[in-house]
């Protein structure tokens, strides 16, 4: 059974959700190979190689592969694809975009978002907004899948010591092509992977004051995330969003902050390991997954809750 | 130019699902049942790409049962001028129906089809996708923005950590993310203009398309149950707690 792992990455830095999509390809065998796809990339073949457990990293380096168009990264993929059992790809926006684009294309169904690995055909994946979970089985000769990051400890990324096969990148589709790209700058942490999570939702009432959340998070060193009332109000970047179409995160801190708990917010929150609630409305559903509520206004609290820290 | 807009019926967004006791799904029978709210943007945006004049023709389209004519006829009271339902009983996953929809892009010609970027219910986010890899047409998902010129589109995607922009050359598939636009509200006399638009029905035989299921679910069940939290009444005894009970901080 050989699997192929599916790296993301930025062409200088390997992202750290390939780690827990290699962690979950180690449930189900030892022939682990890793697809570097991108242009100038050799950095991130290393550091693949370099991830415990992996056997071979594949470098398809080129100028078609630079930006992660979809069309030309599965392509890519599809040109490997026969070789292996099992393709996986780490369920970011990236892995997302192409994964059902390679599944399509080997007429194969696609598991999304798998949680657990039962055996080499049967995962479990939740759905409706992660209000229930459903194992299912693949009759199909590959299994495309998407892994659902936090549900899987990262492997280590160092111990491995691959060797890395080069691998002509594929000919631009010339059907797509990338114009700009207009990233969000933080010195916090990755929301993905941050440790502690504070959000913000509508109750902050405006953007000046979700700058109230700041404090709190450099105390606790966390990321900042919010509730999709706050991202449509404008109140913080899109790409702070937690919920079922947002980002999912699981830290072991989860401040919730003026947060009603909508079942779509709750979907992307609720595997956090300490979840703490401070709402005004006892009422709020957000206190029934949390471990700790408190029933204050957010303004009164949140100046007492840095100090005391 | 003419654009096609797959809607799905699912479980309304605001009601929680219950697991059924032997496992074998969620009980939907019952529930209140609306149009994938992705898919009331797709709707939406396709509408006011043709009130700008860049389009001349929504044609929305429906795989399912019977049942999902109503939706059809939501679409049809935003927007879109004729509806299209390929009618089926069988559990369709988004293989089959990226399959059925590619037949009846081969039939209608569009040169644009935008769809939700996922269905609450399944949480697949595939089907643009597999519809956009089986046409051999370029794809944008999670659209925020979309510029429709004379033979290309581009769009402003959101992505882990921000936005991007990508064009792509007519014909493409597009995927729509929440912030793309605000879905309007039917308004009565929509409604009752809509139920005289023409919907067509056709099954997957007609099309040639094999829908059997791929994947067996061999059960479904309650995600793990937290245990009760407490309430604190000071922000003293939540940090406390939260340094000596929990050991987070």
């Amino acid at each position: 059974m050989s699997i192929l792992v599916i790296a993301e990455h930025d062409n200088a830095q390997l992202n750290p959700a390939t780690l827990n999509a290699v962690a979950a390809a180690a449930l189900l065998g030892s022939d682990i190979h890793v697809l570097v796809a991108g242009s100038g990339a050799r950095a991130v073949a290393e550091a693949a190689a370099a991830v415990a457990g992996v056997q071979k990293v594949i470098l398809a380096d080129g100028a078609s592969l630079a930006d992660g168009l979809a069309e030309n990264v599965a392509a890519q993929v599809i040109s490997v694809a026969p070789a292996y059992t099992h393709i996986l790809f780490p369920a970011t926006s990236a892995g997302k975009n192409v994964a059902p684009r390679v599944a399509a294309k080997l007429d194969v169904a696609q598991v999304s978002d798998i949680l657990s690995v039962e055996s080499a055909d049967t995962f479990t994946r939740p759905i409706y907004a992660g209000n229930a979970i459903a194992t299912v089985q693949s009759a199909d000769s590959i299994k495309v899948i998407t892994v659902r990051t936090t549900a899987f400890d990262p492997a280590a990324s160092q111990g491995g010591s691959a060797a890395i096969e080069e691998q002509a990148a594929v000919a631009d589709s010339g059907r797509s092509s990338f114009v700009g790209r207009e990233l969000a700058k933080s010195d916090r942490p990755d929301l993905a992977s941050a440790s502690a999570v504070v959000s913000g939702g509508r109750g902050l009432g405006s953007a000046e004051n979700f700058k109230l959340l700041d404090g709190l998070a450099d105390k606790l060193g966390a990321a900042l995330g919010a509730s999709r009332a706050a991202v449509d109000a404008g109140y913080a970047p899109n790409d702070w969003q937690v919920g079922q179409t947002g980002k999912i995160v699981a830290p072991q801190l989860y401040v919730a902050v003026g947060i009603s708990g909508a079942i779509q917010h709750l979907a992307g929150m609720k595997d956090s390991k300490v979840i703490v609630a401070i709402n005004k409305d006892p009422e709020a559903p957000i206190f029934s997954v949390a471990d700790y509520g408190l029933v204050a206004d957010l303004f009164q609290v949140l100046p007492e809750l840095e100090k005391a820290l | 130019m003419k654009v096609l807009v797959p809607v799905k019926r699912v479980v309304d967004y605001n009601v929680k699902v219950r697991v059924k006791s032997d496992h074998t799904g969620v009980d939907i029978a019952n529930v209140k049942m609306s149009m994938n709210p992705f898919d009331e943007i797709a709707v939406e945006e396709a509408t006011r790409l043709k009130e700008s004049g860049a389009v001349t023709e929504v044609v929305a389209v429906s795989c399912g049962t019977a049942q999902s004519q109503e939706t059809l006829r939501t679409a049809l009271a935003i927007g879109a001028d004729r509806a299209a339902l390929v009618q089926t009983d069988v559990e369709l996953q988004p293989l089959a129906v990226a399959k059925l929809l590619k037949a009846l892009v081969d039939k209608e010609q569009p040169q644009l089809v935008i769809l939700g970027k996922q269905a609450i219910d399944d949480d697949a986010n595939q089907t643009g996708q597999m519809l956009a890899a089986l046409l051999e047409w370029p794809q944008a998902t999670f659209a925020s923005k979309v510029e429709l010129a004379a033979d290309s589109v581009t769009v402003t995607r959101e992505v882990d950590g921000g936005l991007e922009t990508i064009k792509l050359s007519l014909p493409a598939v597009i995927t729509t993310d929440l912030r793309l636009n605000e879905p309007r509200y039917v308004t009565l006399p929509n409604i009752m203009k809509a139920k005289k638009k023409t919907l067509d029905t056709y099954t997957p035989e007609d099309l040639g398309v094999d829908v059997k299921p791929r994947l067996t679910v061999l059960k479904v069940t309650e995600p793990a149950a937290r245990s009760a939290g407490v309430m604190v009444p000071d922000v003293a005894t939540l940090v406390e707690k939260l340094k000596n009970e929990a050991k987070v901080i």
